[in-house]
């Protein structure tokens, strides 16, 4: 977007031109954020309306009432903004916004589709599980702050609860990253063309059972039910937000359900195809291909001057808009699924929390992972290959990579002995090998 | 446009100093402020604006490490720590004259090591041709993991007797470090077990010990109370006999 606005406004890589790039994304990224907030709130009425056999609401906006959420933000609004005499008053007020913004952050790096998204990370998936871990100081603080016992103690559950299930988490999200042998989201996205056997999930039987562990997980990391046990009506009133009245109760809601969508969305990337539909429409389409600006391969993401104005071209277009739609809707699925979990499932007790966490969730993950591994070492079969459909094995790929490399380096080491052209060359000349070893793996891929 | 662009030429420029005063001036703020939770807050925003810095510089890996590590992790715990124990009297650290001045010391010597340090490597100084500054923004922690594997990329050329005395990867500190760590946790997970079985017993078994040594010590108070407790069921079953007791 930067690139873009510095190609219209004649510009040479100056800050305006990025702030204005940067302000696009962040206002898209906020739509998705708020409306995504006020869907999934109308969602959840909606959904345990019916799971306990009524209809939910049913009139504000006409027919089933989709604009509710937008009433309840009115009523939100117009109530009054309570502070505690106990409490401590600076850090009550801006707990909630702490929250929000880390939910938010997780955004930044979360590829919508190939080349649509925020700003591109290369260790995206570190910086998605690192910006979510920082909302739990929303939590604290607002527990900590709001001066009373029932804060303190839904305060403290959470931070013990989110702290613990982070390494089971970090276990299941390492082995895409193993299979895939990167962090880029977007490369690991793209791993996954193709038709749906070809998603993580359906890798191995290891995969499988890490994606489940990973949702579980998940769950309990972004404090939904059967994990609330920060806010737990029986016993905590309502936990850290107690205390909390109008907009500012409203915002740790906004965070609630950003972050549900930030987990879902991680996992339709990681093992669930992320923008790539069951079957690869776009490439079937791909007689639309008009190319515009004389560039043939329209597949290619350009990491480096990307963005989605970098190629203009008919069948990148819809790929793209297909991409963001698949990720949106698996997305919304997840978000679903939780909500179905949620009014079906009874509250943990605090024990049992950690011992489905301890006991299972950790042991689990560690087979998961060590299976998934073995699967790559031993080159077992993979679904889409016991199909006969061709597969990027990239356990050989990165190998390729180096023995190719190997060569290449003497010589450029030799040429030369300045620091930084040096690592250039090397970038350039690991994105040659990557493009050579790809037609060779694929070649291996189909043979087995 | 061009008048904005002159004054600022690259973003990167405007966007350092943003994250470098929000870096210090939260840093000030963990040294004026009194509360010690305030402090600890102050601190995450410090240490999240130097991840900031660390993704500016286009170093991504290390910026979301820091982000886990310091910000997440440690910062959780001393969170923790600071609410569990801080009480009345500790929840407010009031700061003496002396302190300042230790601190002032202490502090200022440090200081003056590090802009030392800063300033006289020659290779830290501040790049002659602005260009220069400008980073690349697709540099990617690969080569890191894999040296930590015992790969390393920058040295594929060695000779084949460096890479079998091993001097070619980072393996080798990389698993000292790890069973160091691993060492630490069990010791850590035993010296807790071993405090906790002390006090803590099965609850059956301690209740059967209670009852065990209550009868020993007092027989005599132990028959009253179940002749109480039978008492109760008897006139519970017997309504008109509870009546006449009141009466």
């Amino acid at each position: 977007m930067a690139e873009f606005v510095d190609y219209i406004l004649n510009l040479d890589d100056s800050w305006f031109s990025y702030l204005v790039g940067a302000l696009v994304a962040a206002v898209l990224i906020l739509h998705v954020v708020a409306v995504g907030a006020l869907l999934f709130i109308w969602m959840e009425r909606k959904i345990s309306g019916r799971i306990q056999d009524r209809l939910g609401p049913t009139r504000v906006g006409g027919k089933f009432g989709w604009l509710q959420t937008l009433a309840d933000g009115i009523k939100l609004i117009a109530k009054e903004d309570l502070t505690p005499d106990l409490a401590d008053k600076f850090l009550f007020k801006i707990a909630p916004y702490v929250g929000l913004a880390a939910s938010y952050a997780a955004f930044i790096a979360l590829p919508f589709a190939d080349g649509v998204v925020g700003q591109h990370v290369n260790t995206a998936v570190f910086f998605v599980l690192a910006v979510l871990g920082l909302e739990v100081f929303s939590v604290i603080l607002a527990g900590y702050a709001s001066g009373s016992k029932w804060s303190l103690f839904g305060a403290m559950r959470e931070a013990a609860q989110v702290v613990s299930y982070e390494v089971p988490l970090g276990m299941c999200v390492v082995v895409p990253v193993l299979i895939c042998g990167t962090m880029n989201l977007t490369t690991i996205a793209n791993m996954q063309a193709g038709y749906f056997t070809n998603w993580l999930v359906f890798n191995d039987p290891f995969t499988f059972l890490t994606a489940i562990i990973y949702f579980t997980c998940a769950t309990a990391g972004v404090n939904r039910a059967p994990f609330d046990l920060a806010e737990a009506e029986s016993e905590l009133v309502a936990g850290f937000h107690t205390e909390y009245s109008g907009l500012r109760w409203s915002l740790f809601f906004m965070a609630e359900y950003s972050s549900m969508f930030v987990v879902s969305a991680l996992a339709s990337i990681l093992f669930f195809g992320g923008p790539h539909g069951p079957i690869p429409i776009a490439d079937i389409l791909s007689f639309l291909s008009i190319d515009q600006l004389g560039n043939p391969d329209v597949q290619a993401f350009d990491e480096t001057a990307g963005g989605f104005f970098s190629s203009v071209n008919l069948q990148v277009i819809i790929a793209r808009l297909l991409g963001v739609g698949n990720l949106l809707f698996k997305g919304i699925i997840g978000v679903t699924v939780m909500m179905w979990i949620r009014w079906t499932f009874p509250r943990l007790r605090i024990d049992q929390v950690m011992t489905m966490c301890l006991k299972y969730c950790v042991p689990l993950a560690a087979v998961g992972f060590l299976g998934a591994t073995a699967w790559q070492a031993l080159d077992l079969p993979t679904a889409n290959s016991l199909l006969g459909s061709p597969r990027y094995h990239h356990h050989e790929l990165w190998t390729h990579g180096l023995e190719h490399q190997q060569g290449s380096e003497n010589a450029s080491s030799e040429a030369s002995d300045d620091e930084t052209p040096h690592a250039e060359d090397k970038t350039v000349k690991a994105d040659e090998v990557f493009a050579n070893t790809v037609p060779v793996s694929v070649v291996k891929g189909g043979e087995r | 446009m061009d008048l904005i662009a002159v004054a600022w030429p690259y973003w990167h420029q405007f966007f350092f100093i943003i994250f470098a005063a929000a870096a210090i001036g939260f840093g000030f703020g963990v040294l004026l402020s009194k509360n010690v939770v305030r402090m600890a807050f102050y601190l995450v925003l410090s240490l999240g604006s130097t991840a900031g810095l660390f993704f500016l510089a286009g170093a991504e890996f290390v910026g979301a490490m820091q982000l886990m590590i310091y910000v997440g992790g440690t910062l959780v715990l001393l969170i923790f720590g600071v609410m569990l124990t801080a009480q009345k009297d500790f929840i407010n650290m009031d700061t003496h004259t002396q302190d300042w001045i230790l601190a002032t010391i202490v502090g200022g010597s440090l200081l003056m090591i590090l802009l030392f340090g800063a300033f006289g490597a020659e290779d830290w100084n501040t790049p002659q041709n602005l260009e220069d500054a400008q980073i690349q923004a697709t540099k990617e922690a690969t080569p890191i993991g894999l040296a930590l594997t015992g790969i390393r990329v920058d040295s594929l050329g060695d000779s084949k007797d460096a890479v079998e005395e091993g001097k070619s990867g980072y393996l080798m500190p990389f698993i000292i470090v790890s069973i160091h760590l691993l060492v630490v946790l069990i010791g850590a997970a035993y010296m807790a077990r071993t405090k906790k079985l002390s006090h803590a017993t099965d609850d059956k078994s301690s209740r059967a010990k209670l009852m065990l040594f209550k009868m020993e010590q007092e027989p005599e108070r132990l028959e009253e109370e179940t002749y109480v407790v039978t008492h109760r069921g008897k006139s519970a079953l017997n309504p008109l006999e509870q009546s006449d007791e009141n009466e």
